[in-house]
């Protein structure tokens, strides 16, 4: 857990991809508010069709699609509220989701494959499989989470084309 | 396998009016949508008991060509409403979940580990 709260650089690229927004094919900012269902998934749906129209090959858009929809739906389900980040450059695609809310008490136990704190509720939606992370780090080529008890959670997915 | 076939074999029920004369090349069976996500190709058919708005909008983020509800359970009116505004078309059957994708299986569509990704 110590090695997730250390890295420093992550905690500033967010402020970072702000200041150099000029480098950037496209960024798009949403809001996602916790325990919202009706709506969860409408980011990705529209961070999805926002890369087809950009031309962005299939491959890619599969994995940023999957990335963004685990993270969407991990605010929705667990945080209070949060912001979805997408910064299309060059030569990758990041996401940056930031949330307020209760945290993850042990990333690396969260990290593992069926792990899960989900609630029965969100079981029964088909949810908290305990493999919403996982697929994360799956489709990204970088992958890093940060997490303050009682705070939230950042989460940083960059795919490479 | 055509979806019209599809049809006909599982006895399902077209839930909105939507096109049925495209081929279908393999199929996943799930009820955890972390498991759709990571599971299914695009072209594929999802089979479910899960019969949420989110299982409409997992089957989006990995362009799946058609879910099918087994077990005979009926999705509600709103989610019909997004999967038609998505254009993906929705199957119910009353057959439970081993049986639909045997049948399936019998028929040739492959589960979806077992087919490459096929490019659009």
């Amino acid at each position: 857990m110590k090695s997730y709260k250390s890295d420093k650089k992550y905690l500033y690229a967010d402020r970072k991809d702000k200041n150099h927004k000029g480098k950037f094919l496209m960024s798009m900012r949403f809001d996602i508010s916790g325990g919202n269902l009706d709506s969860a998934g409408e980011a990705s749906s529209t961070i999805k069709s926002k890369l087809k129209q950009l031309g962005i090959g299939y491959s890619i858009i599969r994995r940023v699609a999957i990335a963004s929809y685990e993270t969407e739906m991990n605010i929705v389900l667990h945080a209070n509220r949060g912001t979805l980040s997408v910064y299309v450059a060059e030569d990758h695609i990041k996401i940056i989701a930031v949330d307020e809310g209760p945290g993850i008490p042990n990333v690396e136990l969260a990290m593992q494959e069926g792990y899960s704190t989900a609630t029965e509720q969100i079981r029964e939606m088909g949810f908290g499989a305990g493999m919403g992370l996982p697929n994360m780090k799956k489709c990204s080529d970088q992958f890093e989470i940060h997490s303050d008890i009682g705070k939230g959670t950042k989460v940083m997915i960059v795919i490479f084309f | 396998m055509k979806l019209k076939e599809i049809m006909e074999v599982l006895k399902a029920e077209e839930l909105w009016d939507f096109p049925t004369d495209f081929k279908v090349y393999s199929a996943g069976a799930a009820d955890l949508m972390s498991d759709v996500l990571m599971l299914a190709k695009e072209n594929s058919l999802l089979l479910t008991g899960l019969t949420n708005t989110q299982v409409v909008r997992t089957a989006e983020m990995i362009d799946i060509s058609a879910i099918v509800f087994v077990r005979g359970k009926r999705p509600e009116s709103e989610v019909i409403e997004l999967a038609e505004k998505l254009d993906i078309p929705l199957l119910l059957t009353e057959l439970p979940m081993y049986e639909a994708c045997g049948i399936l299986y019998k028929h040739g569509i492959k589960g979806s580990s077992q087919v490459e990704i096929l490019q659009k």
